[in-house]
């Protein structure tokens, strides 16, 4: 086949289309932004609702540090990207490996909050509907930012390799996008756990 | 297990591909075959209703084959074969060799797979096989608190929850695909404005897939939650509450009417002009109206809910939202007449699927309003009415359109034509046995007849209806046969097709049929709507006026 004639007007701009990494991984965000807005929706409409104790006041402590270190991770992230786009791998490995640090912080606080919750305050995902609700919502979160260290260690290790190069900014920067969403989320999460339903 | 070396090959090769079209008609087989089951499940179900008082099956073997009749139709049969087919046809079209991501394509595939093989396995598990063994009996949207762990013990809802979230990742998956590829993946000069309303509309689809698919997953995690780690969402003693499913699930369920449906809108776009030999009529029109209705379709979904009790304002606000759809759905109904207007029609068989679908589709629409008016809905929601009113859509609608693209594009895939008095047999015996069936399923409707029941008591004037129903659900299982028939037939025997049977205008006619692995040798370069018009007419090319 194929005798599509390759007449190009002259005059036309040269063709140029979005990158599908991009679209793809911002195609995945509305995906997962859709998932977001029905937990947060359930979380939402039913803060107050549970029939029995203990109430969101009682038990729960406002998450400030870890709340910092992930939200300064994307401050890291953003300049390794940059870095790396410049060609200076050797930084774009160190602001890389703080980002995966402060991921890191955040999971192990939400993870010390977890234990002390269950261990101390007896306060369990069967405990009561503010249970169910801040549970899944924050789980929900926790194992996207769970999904994202997995991928940032992947990149890391690459890194020590050696094997991450300048040409490889778009896809690290793919990433980041991911990233950044996972914190914007937390915002939100933020907010309605500790902020409205508090 | 020493298999040999050659069949090893055909399997690798189809297990193993990333190749859209192979993965598009691996979809489109399974559909196909889940088409098959689905079928039979009506067939049973409607020999047990063809009278009052039958006892061809237990209330409980009803329930369960309504369950997967409604899930299969909707998470295995309808999604997938329209992924096939965009799947199939979404590169080519856009003179591209391959989707964005073709290896998520694989993956895609065989998590909405997966997804049908976990549902169906609930038959061999747990319970007697002819008792339908632990299939789910909730229905199709599975309303709380009936699949809480009290009301469904065992693991009959769990299977169908398993295979919901399965499939749904598998559709999130092909849409950010089909999504990926036509805005990043056209071949040059293929801008916006030129690309084939089947693309647009696949991008609509995969945009509405994205923000509605989504929900769907997030309730099923909730539903899991309740079940397996005693979680309160939708448990009333706590607090809960079972409305809230009915909403998350209906802020699924009816944008789904939509994904379904334009890819249909798609197909119709593309076959009515090539067999009216006329462009498209209103092509800017047509884009605005799909992606109008997906917007609008996010703020219907509690037209489902009118019975559920809601202040009058969100009454009046679900029944103008809704209403509103019919107004894009009108200027596309109005375009594909346009185009046909005063055009050369040629009435093949797929020419045929696209006229009936025109008829069945705009009765399938007027019911729709009538649903849409709250007070009407109150005294008809979950009646038969509302059973003809989306049937009529998704076989009136859906269904004829999906066989107006296998006649269309089967000789595309397999390079050879189907058989069109075999065909034309298809359709004539598809349009008695659909209109015998669910025009008058409308009328015990209008009577009082819920549905889902499994039986009725005489005397109340459903007999008739009901019996006719049944009756025209003999036609339509042989107009299926024939079709299957035609296909099988064909494939091995049926006339060559050559690169472009229809002298039609897109881009995959100008390949091969069935295209090579690559699907064009060089890649094209279009600078129209109708890039094949303009070689087949270089004095008078229809770049010239655009």
């Amino acid at each position: 086949m194929s005798a599509i004639p390759a007449a190009m007007a002259a005059n036309e701009a040269p063709w140029k289309l979005p990158s599908r990494g991009r679209v793809g991984m911002l195609s995945l965000i509305i995906a997962e932004s859709a998932i977001f807005t029905i937990f947060v929706a359930a979380y939402i409409l039913y803060i107050g609702k549970s029939i029995s104790g203990p109430t969101p006041r009682q038990i729960l402590s406002v998450p400030i540090f870890i709340t910092v270190c992930l939200l300064s991770s994307s401050l890291t992230m953003h300049w390794a990207v940059a870095a790396l786009r410049k060609g200076k791998t050797g930084s774009f490995a160190l602001f890389w490996f703080a980002t995966l640090a402060l991921g890191a912080i955040f999971l192990i606080g939400t993870g010390r909050e977890w234990h002390h919750l269950i261990s101390q305050e007896d306060f369990t995902i069967q405990t009561n509907l503010f249970g169910t609700t801040y549970y899944s919502l924050v789980g929900l979160h926790a194992s996207h930012v769970l999904v994202g260290l997995i991928a940032l260690a992947i990149v890391m290790i690459l890194a020590l390799l050696g094997k991450v190069k300048c040409e490889h900014w778009e896809r690290c920067e793919v990433l980041s996008l991911y990233w950044h969403f996972v914190d914007a989320v937390w915002v939100v999460v933020f907010t309605v756990v500790y902020g409205l339903g508090r | 297990m020493a298999i040999p070396k050659s069949s090893r090959g055909v399997v690798s090769e189809w297990l193993f591909t990333a190749d859209h079209k192979k993965i598009g008609l691996m979809y489109i087989v399974y559909s196909l075959l889940f088409l098959v089951i689905m079928g039979i499940e009506a067939i049973l179900m409607r020999i047990q209703l063809a009278h009052p008082h039958a006892s061809f099956m237990s209330p409980q073997a009803f329930n369960r084959l309504f369950t997967l009749h409604g899930t299969t139709g909707v998470f295995f049969v309808a999604m997938p074969i329209l992924f096939g087919f965009g799947n199939y046809l979404v590169p080519l079209m856009i003179g591209a060799r391959d989707m964005a991501f073709p290896r998520l394509n694989a993956f895609s595939f065989w998590m909405t797979a997966f997804g049908g093989f976990v549902l169906y396995a609930s038959f061999f598990a747990g319970g007697s096989f002819l008792q339908g063994g632990s299939a789910p009996d909730v229905g199709w949207f599975a309303y709380a608190p009936l699949t809480s762990t009290t009301y469904s013990p065992g693991h009959s809802t769990d299977y169908w929850t398993l295979s919901i979230l399965l499939a749904g990742v598998g559709s999130v998956g092909g849409a950010v695909n089909f999504i990926a590829t036509i805005l990043c993946m056209r071949c040059p000069g293929m801008t916006l404005g030129r690309m084939p309303l089947l693309a647009w509309m696949n991008l609509v689809m995969g945009g509405l897939v994205l923000v509605t698919i989504s929900p769907l997953t997030a309730a099923q995690i909730m539903l899991m939650v309740d079940r397996y780690m005693s979680g309160h969402f939708f448990d009333t003693a706590a607090g809960g509450s079972v409305v809230m499913w009915m909403h998350f699930f209906w802020i699924f369920g009816h944008p789904e009417v939509y994904v379904l449906i334009i890819p249909c809108f798609a197909f119709v776009s593309e076959i009515v002009p090539v067999f009216s030999r006329k462009a498209m009529f209103g092509y800017p029109a047509m884009v605005a109206a799909s992606v109008g209705i997906g917007f609008v379709s996010l703020g219907v979904w509690a037209h489902h809910m009118y019975t559920v009790g809601m202040p009058s304002y969100g009454n009046a606000f679900f029944v103008l939202t809704t209403m509103i759809v019919g107004v894009p759905t009108g200027i596309k109904i109005f375009n594909w007449l346009a185009t046909m207007w005063g055009g050369k029609i040629r009435f093949a068989t797929p020419m045929l699927f696209c006229t009936g679908f025109l008829f069945q589709f705009l009765i399938a629409g007027l019911t729709g309003i009538m649903l849409a008016t709250a007070p009407f809905d109150w005294q008809l929601s979950n009646s038969y009415f509302v059973v003809a009113h989306f049937h009529y859509v998704i076989v009136g609608g859906i269904l004829f359109t999906i066989f107006a693209a296998f006649y269309y594009w089967f000789p595309k895939m397999t390079g050879r034509m189907l058989n069109e008095t075999l065909g034309k047999w298809h359709f004539w015996i598809m349009v008695i046995g659909f209109h015998l069936t669910f025009d008058f399923m409308h009328i015990p409707g209008l009577l009082g007849m819920p549905r889902r029941v499994y039986t009725y008591e005489p005397g109340r004037g459903w007999e008739t209806w009901n019996l006719l129903s049944s009756i025209g659900v003999v036609f339509q299982a042989a107009a299926v046969l024939i079709f299957v028939y035609n296909m099988i037939q064909s494939y091995f025997k049926g006339a060559p097709a050559g690169n472009d049977p229809w002298d039609a205008w897109t881009l995959e006619w100008a390949t091969t049929s069935p295209p090579p692995d690559y699907n064009f040798a060089a890649i094209p370069e279009v600078r129209s709507r109708r890039p094949l018009w303009d070689i087949k007419h270089p004095e008078d090319p229809d770049w010239k006026y655009e």
